[in-house]
């Protein structure tokens, strides 16, 4: 089987791997980079565990080849926070009780993530709309959407902060 | 002057024991991806295996070719039934005393039947040569109706032991019969029958479905040739059960097993069970002394690993014509599939199928189950409910909404009438058990204030007449449940699986700063164990729960268990949990005693410390404790401070719940949307408020995919018509509600703390629940019973056949 090399910036690194050009992204993040935090739920694109954000875009893994993720900019979850700091929404959902055997959790982080990027301001119908590409099978979904809010109410306070402080300066 | 000494509700607080919404500490590493899964492991030199499987539901295989596959670069072994024969593992023991082939041993019964195993270096060459195997079959008659199964000219599926009258389970009758099984009075139920004032009947069918977890099952298997040791990582919901069955099936002493259940992601019941990928990936492992992986994908997950209900439920219930319940009697067919693979306590082929009386006081009941061999894949899982606890509840439940209708009735007021009365307990039912402890009006009232009952009925009446009057096509529907699960299995002298006693146990270190370890025979697939278990040790032994660690799933450090399903974590191992910090309570309080210069009996038990009685500024913390019995020469008491409980329960525990559903449908389009969800549940003793809520709102997701769609759909060939998840419904945020969790708290009077376990009640209640509601909002319209799943075509259907569409 033939060979390429690719080059793909994760999680703020730019790493190079050759490999088959029939292999998933999914298993090019996993099995060669050992990125293990996106997980296969399904490999037919249904589940959403394997989400990546990808050039700005929730991506799930499973559904483009690596090549064609060719000089991307990807992150993964363990592209958001650190065990001293922990992104907001990681923080939220462990507040809120957003997870229960973790397997959806990284995929559901990532959405949400961006999520918040494409609307910073979302009522519970748009986080509602927003992850249903991602599906969880322990928490009912409920204090997920409560963490995603949470998360977005913090952020914004954050920046509401940040203007006041900004137009008092 | 020193800040002041923290007050006893201060140290209370500080412990996080029973009772608190504590956060969970397994989040830190979920949320940032650091979980570790099956998938997760990679070995140095791993293989990965993959199968072949069959096409067809019912065929000869007249030859494997695997030469192709094998002269494929990459791939080093090809495995079949041939392979498997000679270590006697070409078969394997079923959970429920029947015997599944490993591999296509001469004929295939099942779409998706393993036919041989195929090992390579990677998981892409691994599917290439699958399609390479060249497999030749010989299609046979099909059977997937399990009334026809019985019929002359009906096809023999398992030639195996077509010939055996005597199974696992009593006599056979016929080559596709697996058992029957009965409990109660026959003839007292029938001769009631004979003679009530109104009976009412119905079928119930409670469809085939699966516990579809996000995480599929797989497993990794690394033989150490040099020591002679196998250790097998899995997703395995038992794992000591799994080191035993691989013993007693592979030759290898015990001793030199250790199985590991790393992180699960869900189980629900799916990985219980013993499958063929596990023992295929631990023969490769032996055969090529190199590790091998083998995760199923989510097709093979729907298609052969496990699944849950498919029971036809015949019932008849007696009455009295103001609605006193007399007698019940209840016939199943259930559709084991082609091998009973069902995973149940051996003595209780049909599970706790006999908890079908309900919460209701009925004196009189019988219920036979026949199992039936069908072309369809093995499993009979306890999809989030403890052994056919659901299929009872749905049974029951249903069967009361039917007999309101007989009877003209108002279906909460029906309950009310017959539920067993607080006194009562521990009540005896009529199909053999005895109940814990319950207090049903109290919860079915608070429900029904909760929800404004009566106005809700007037609204509904309000809206049947908007609709026959045309001013709109929605219909209301009120669905009612007052289940009663059994969970905890369970007592050892009732309760075995393979022989093995359903005990569990807990064993609890103090390190000597007064920190502590405690590692358990059960194992957590999202519930949080390592949460709530700290918490039951905080309240016992006085070490906050945020220095205790806990730790599961390592056969080779955990004390022996039975693992985790069937809500039994928290009734049994729970228990023991409980039961070994009693034990190291009991040594702390003689070391206590001893460093305070009293006697044993002149100290008691305060939060967090013993103190001297009648002068409490004399005391020992269990830290202080903890660092004496390590350092200190106590006469007559030997170092250390650690204790283990095996703990084999008296009695199984009782939850109850009592949830009311209100849902809006569109009769045009048969699409459902639920306007409200009230959930009230009693599991005893709260361990954790918040996680508690978690698991009822995950339970009722769970529900409502079953009840509103999810089904496992085979046509008359035996082809699997929901395969993936395009076919099979789970639901997303979008078509999920917001519910509201409510309680009352009725602790069991056996268990040490009180706590009844509630994981899986929110299922076995959820589900009768959504369905009463749809078949409530047609009862106006002169509609009795219609069957689950409750899909937009479904009831549309039903909508039709009631002329709501002329």
């Amino acid at each position: 089987m033939t060979t390429t090399t690719i080059t793909l910036n994760v999680n703020g690194k730019s790493v190079e791997t050759t490999i088959e050009p029939r292999e998933l992204l999914i298993h090019v993040l996993r099995d060669r980079l050992d990125i293990t935090g996106p997980h296969i739920g399904c490999e037919t694109s249904h589940c959403g565990a394997c989400t990546v954000d990808i050039d700005g875009r929730s991506v799930k893994a499973c559904t483009l080849f690596a090549v064609q993720a060719q000089g991307s900019d990807i992150t993964t979850i363990e592209g958001l926070g650190d065990p001293d700091k922990l992104h907001v929404l990681q923080e939220q959902f462990k507040e809120h009780h957003g997870l229960q055997c973790g397997f959806c959790t990284p995929g559901m982080i990532t959405r949400a993530h961006r999520l918040l990027q494409e609307n910073p301001n979302p009522t519970e119908e748009d986080v509602r709309f927003g992850i249903a590409g991602n599906l969880c099978r322990c928490t009912g979904y409920q204090n997920i959407v409560k963490a995603v809010l949470a998360a977005a109410s913090e952020i914004n306070g954050a920046a509401d902060k940040e203007a006041t402080r900004e137009s008092a300066a | 002057m020193s800040a002041s000494a923290p007050t006893m509700k201060e140290r209370q607080a500080a412990l996080k024991g029973l009772g608190t919404s504590r956060k969970r500490v397994e989040d830190a590493r979920f949320t940032q991806g650091k979980g570790n899964y099956v998938d997760d492991i990679k070995l140095p030199g791993m293989l990965y295996g993959d199968f072949v499987r069959s096409q067809h539901a019912h065929a000869y295989v007249k030859s494997i070719d695997t030469s192709a596959a094998l002269a494929l670069p990459g791939v080093i072994a090809v495995l079949t039934a041939k392979d498997l024969e000679p270590l006697n593992l070409h078969w394997m023991p079923t959970l429920a005393g029947d015997k599944q082939m490993v591999l296509a041993d001469g004929k295939v019964l099942f779409q998706g039947q393993e036919v041989a195993f195929v090992v390579a270096e990677s998981r892409y060459i691994a599917a290439d040569a699958i399609d390479l195997v060249q497999v030749e079959y010989e299609e046979l008659q099909v059977l997937v109706d399990p009334f026809k199964a019985e019929l002359p000219g009906a096809p023999v599926l398992r030639e195996d032991i077509a010939d055996a009258t005597e199974g696992a389970h009593g006599p056979r009758r016929h080559p596709n019969h697996i058992f029957t099984w009965e409990m109660g009075e026959k003839e007292a139920t029938e001769s009631i029958l004979d003679s009530a004032p109104v009976v009412a009947e119905e079928m119930v069918y409670y469809h085939r479905t699966h516990p579809c977890p996000l995480e599929t099952c797989g497993s990794v298997a690394s033989m150490d040739k040099v020591n002679g040791k196998l250790t097998l990582y899995g997703t395995f919901q038992a794992p000591h059960v799994v080191r035993t069955v691989a013993s007693l099936l592979s030759g290898i002493a015990e001793h030199n097993i250790r199985v590991v259940s790393p992180d699960i992601g869900g189980g629900f019941g799916n990985k219980v069970g013993v499958y063929p990928g596990y023992v295929c990936s631990i023969v490769a492992s032996i055969v090529t002394g190199l590790p091998v992986k083998w995760v199923e994908d989510r097709m093979e997950n729907l298609m052969s690993t496990a699944f849950a209900r498919d029971y036809w439920m015949q019932g008849k219930i007696a009455a009295t014509e103001d609605g006193k319940i007399l007698g019940l009697w209840c016939h199943t067919t259930a559709d084991h599939g082609a091998f009973d693979a069902c995973a149940d306590p051996t003595k209780f082929p049909a599970g706790f199928m006999n908890i079908c009386t309900g919460s209701y006081d009925i004196g009189t009941a019988y219920l036979a189950v026949d199992g039936i061999y069908t072309n369809k894949a093995p499993g009979g899982v306890a999809y989030r409910c403890s052994f056919r606890v659901t299929e009872a509840a749905y049974f029951i439940e249903r069967m009361i909404e039917v007999l309101a209708i007989k009877l003209n009735m108002d279906a909460a007021e029906l309950r009310l009438k017959n539920f067993i009365r607080k006194e009562q307990f521990p009540y005896h039912s009529a199909l053999g058990w005895e109940y814990d402890s319950g207090d049903y009006h109290t919860a079915w009232n608070k429900a029904l204030e909760a929800v404004k009952y009566t106005e809700l009925r007037a609204e509904q009446a309000e809206k049947v007449k908007a609709f026959k009057a045309g001013e709109t096509r929605q219909l209301m529907g009120i669905g009612l449940c007052h289940f009663t699960e059994i969970v905890g299995a369970g007592p050892v002298k009732n309760c075995d699986i393979l022989g093995m006693g359903m005990f569990d146990s807990c064993e609890i270190r103090i390190h000597p700063t007064g920190s502590a370890i405690a590692r358990l025979g059960t194992i957590s697939q999202g519930q949080g164990h390592a949460t709530t278990f700290a918490q039951i040790l905080a309240s016992e032994i006085g070490i906050p729960a945020d220095d205790i660690t806990i730790e599961e799933g390592d056969t080779d450090t955990a004390p022996y268990g039975l693992g985790t399903y069937g809500s039994r974590s928290t009734p049994v191992a729970g228990a023991a949990t409980a039961m070994a910090g009693r034990k190291i309570r009991a040594k702390a309080q003689m070391i206590a005693a001893y460093l305070l210069e009293v006697h044993d009996n002149d100290v008691e038990w305060e939060v967090d410390r013993f103190v001297v009685k009648g002068a409490p500024e004399r005391f020992k913390t269990m830290q202080e404790i903890a660092y004496a019995s390590y350092n200190q020469a106590i006469p007559g008491v030997e170092p250390g401070l650690e204790a283990v409980s095996y703990y084999d329960p008296p009695n199984m525990t009782y939850p109850f719940g009592a949830y009311i559903c209100v849902m809006d449908i569109d009769v045009d389009t048969g699409t459902t949307s639920i306007r409200q969800f009230y959930a009230l549940d009693d599991c005893g003793t709260r361990i954790n408020p918040m996680i508690i809520e978690g698991q009822v709102h995950g339970g009722l997701t769970e529900a409502l995919a079953i009840a509103l769609g999810q089904e496992i759909a085979y046509d008359e060939l035996g082809n699997v018509k929901t395969g993936t998840l395009m076919d099979f419904f789970i639901p997303t945020a979008w078509e999920t509600p917001n519910y509201t969790t409510d309680y009352t708290e009725t602790p069991s009077p056996h268990h040490p703390i009180g706590a009844k376990g509630v994981g899986e009640s929110p299922n076995v209640g959820g589900v009768p629940c959504f369905s009463n509601a749809i078949n409530d909002a047609f009862r106006p319209f002169g509609l009795t019973h219609t069957h689950m799943p409750h899909d937009h075509w479904r009831i549309w259907q039903t909508a039709n056949k009631l002329g709501l569409h002329d």
